[in-house]
């Protein structure tokens, strides 16, 4: 494998459960060390996607390669190299944290140090606790531990920061970014706007089981052609809002307007769309027709 | 292979840890076939011959208990915990991991059994094991076989709360029927011929053999028949359905 080829590699993926269509043709690559988000409301397909990648279902069609590997064939090989945090999992209630990370820590040929990853997923004073002890935040922080310990390439976390409160989240986040600076591809699903903008350095927004959008999250906002105009009427003192793709002869006649009036233009400003606004868009349910005419 | 050996081994020494960790549970787990044998020692104090049969019953009914019904309980709650999904994500081979699993429960029917033995050494004046070889054959045969069954039984359970009843619904007509209780032999021919289709049964024959008529294995080999065939149907069944996690929802 050369070290140009994608880590994860995703082509016309699909997959169906009886008649309901979970995947209806997905394709997208993951760079070795980066961090990738599939971006979408629950329902979207994001789970299943991720799961046929870490070998827990079947796919009916497509291709997918995991680090070279086809994740179906569940080889020990591939299982060594990649960490799974799931979306919802139990743990042996009758364990320490400690306990836990040292026996996971036999599955793998190059294990991490237990203290490191002890340190790394933040637990150092809950390390001799049993997990049944643990709170939410805590229990994700030993996911993160368990999937980390064996010290591997890919790491896939399904909604990591799901039901936290803001800090147990901004915990999680940091682990991320230590994981990005370890140089280790991540693969995440989040319905969260913010995590994907803070933590992935490319997102694919995902709607009834296709791609709908993807690209950095940052350009995947200024990718709509439109700018926003808002600015405060002269005549009515009301926040007046345009959309155009070309704000320049809005703008001049605006100011030359204001000019003429010799007065100043109030709360004017120039945005362009926001991830969340095209993400809002993109997502939003199809609008239903009127049930009474 | 000698690699997943190791696992299965550190698998198992994990299942130990974890099982006295529940120390109550374990009391309990352990008191149970005691009590048993104090309750129907009270009842048939006395009578050597209704001695004679409980104790190899109780043993059977033991061996039952911690194969059969602890693994069919611990991987339907396992597997509804998520655990069992969690594990399938690592290298861990999935034998290594049953193994292990396998050998807990092995565990737990070797310190039961020896707790009855001691116990009709003690206080029912059944001598120590007349037919060693005798024992662990049947040790082996029964705890492999129930175990097996218990295993191929969590993928009929569907969900942990209902766990216990589909359970008993097996364990408590199966002691009955295989004779913990009384001699096979005294109840009507219906229940007699079903009772000689059925595993705990032979179990039963074979361990009263080893305790206390001193039958062989040569005169029980057709039980041992019985008891192997239905080790190949829970090994079959255990083994193909295996669920890894509870079913999607809706």
């Amino acid at each position: 494998m050369s070290a140009a080829a994608p880590a994860i590699l995703v082509r016309d993926l699909r997959k169906a459960y009886g008649s309901f269509e979970a995947v209806r043709g997905i394709d997208f690559e993951v760079a070795a060390g980066e961090v990738f988000g599939l971006l979408g409301p629950n329902g979207a397909g994001k789970t299943s996607t991720v799961e046929i990648l870490e070998g827990y279902r079947s796919r009916d069609s497509g291709i997918v390669s995991v680090l070279g590997h086809d994740p179906e064939q569940r080889s020990r090989d591939l299982r060594r190299r990649i960490g799974i945090v799931l979306q919802s999992t139990g743990m042996y209630r009758h364990l320490t944290v400690r306990e836990a990370l040292e026996h996971w820590a036999r599955f793998y040929p190059h294990p991490r140090d237990v203290d490191e990853v002890v340190e790394l997923a933040g637990l150092g004073e809950k390390q001799d606790a049993l997990t049944r002890t643990l709170s939410g935040g805590q229990m994700r922080r030993l996911d993160f531990g368990l999937a980390l310990i064996g010290d591997p390439e890919l790491i896939f976390l399904d909604e990591p920061t799901t039901g936290f409160d803001p800090a147990a989240r901004r915990a999680a986040w940091d682990v991320v970014r230590s994981l990005q600076d370890l140089g280790k591809t991540v693969l995440l699903t989040t319905h969260y706007l913010d995590e994907a903008q803070a933590l992935c350095d490319r997102v694919a927004i995902v709607k009834q089981g296709r791609i709908v959008a993807e690209g950095p999250p940052a350009e995947l906002g200024a990718s709509s052609s439109r700018y926003r105009v808002t600015w405060r009427s002269a005549d009515t003192d009301e926040l007046e809002t345009r959309e155009t793709e070309d704000p320049t002869a809005l703008l001049h006649q605006l100011t030359s307007a204001a000019l003429a009036r010799g007065e100043a233009l109030r709360d004017l400003s120039v945005t362009r769309p926001s991830l969340e606004d095209v993400y809002l868009e993109l997502t939003a349910a199809p609008e239903e027709a009127p049930a009474h005419v | 292979m000698s690699e997943s050996l190791t696992l299965a081994w550190h698998q198992f020494r994990l299942e130990r840890r974890m099982f006295w960790r529940n120390p109550s549970a374990a009391f309990f787990n352990f008191l149970l076939p005691l009590l048993f044998l104090a309750l129907f020692g009270a009842i048939f104090s006395g009578n050597q011959d209704d001695l004679d049969v409980i104790v190899p019953g109780i043993a059977g009914m033991s061996i039952m208990a911690t194969t059969f019904n602890a693994l069919g309980m611990n991987l339907t709650f396992l597997r509804e915990q998520g655990v069992l999904k969690r594990m399938r994500g690592t290298p861990l081979p999935e034998g290594s991991y049953l193994l292990g699993v396998f050998g807990n429960a092995v565990a737990n029917a070797t310190i039961q059994l020896a707790i009855v033995v001691v116990a009709g050494k003690v206080f029912f004046n059944i001598d120590w094991p007349k037919d060693w070889l005798e024992l662990v054959v049947y040790l082996a045969a029964g705890v492999t076989c129930l175990a097996a069954l218990g295993v191929a039984w969590s993928h009929v359970i569907p969900n942990f709360d209902a766990a216990p009843a589909y359970t008993n619904i097996v364990f408590l007509p199966v002691i009955f029927i295989s004779g913990v209780f009384y001699d096979v032999g005294n109840a009507p021919q219906f229940l007699r011929d079903i009772a000689q289709a059925l595993p705990l049964t032979h179990i039963i024959d074979g361990l009263s053999g080893a305790l206390v008529s001193g039958r062989g294995l040569a005169d029980n080999a057709s039980g041992l028949i019985v008891v192997a065939l239905w080790a190949v149907v829970g090994i079959f069944f255990a083994v193909r359905g295996f669920r890894w996690e509870s079913r999607r929802e809706g």
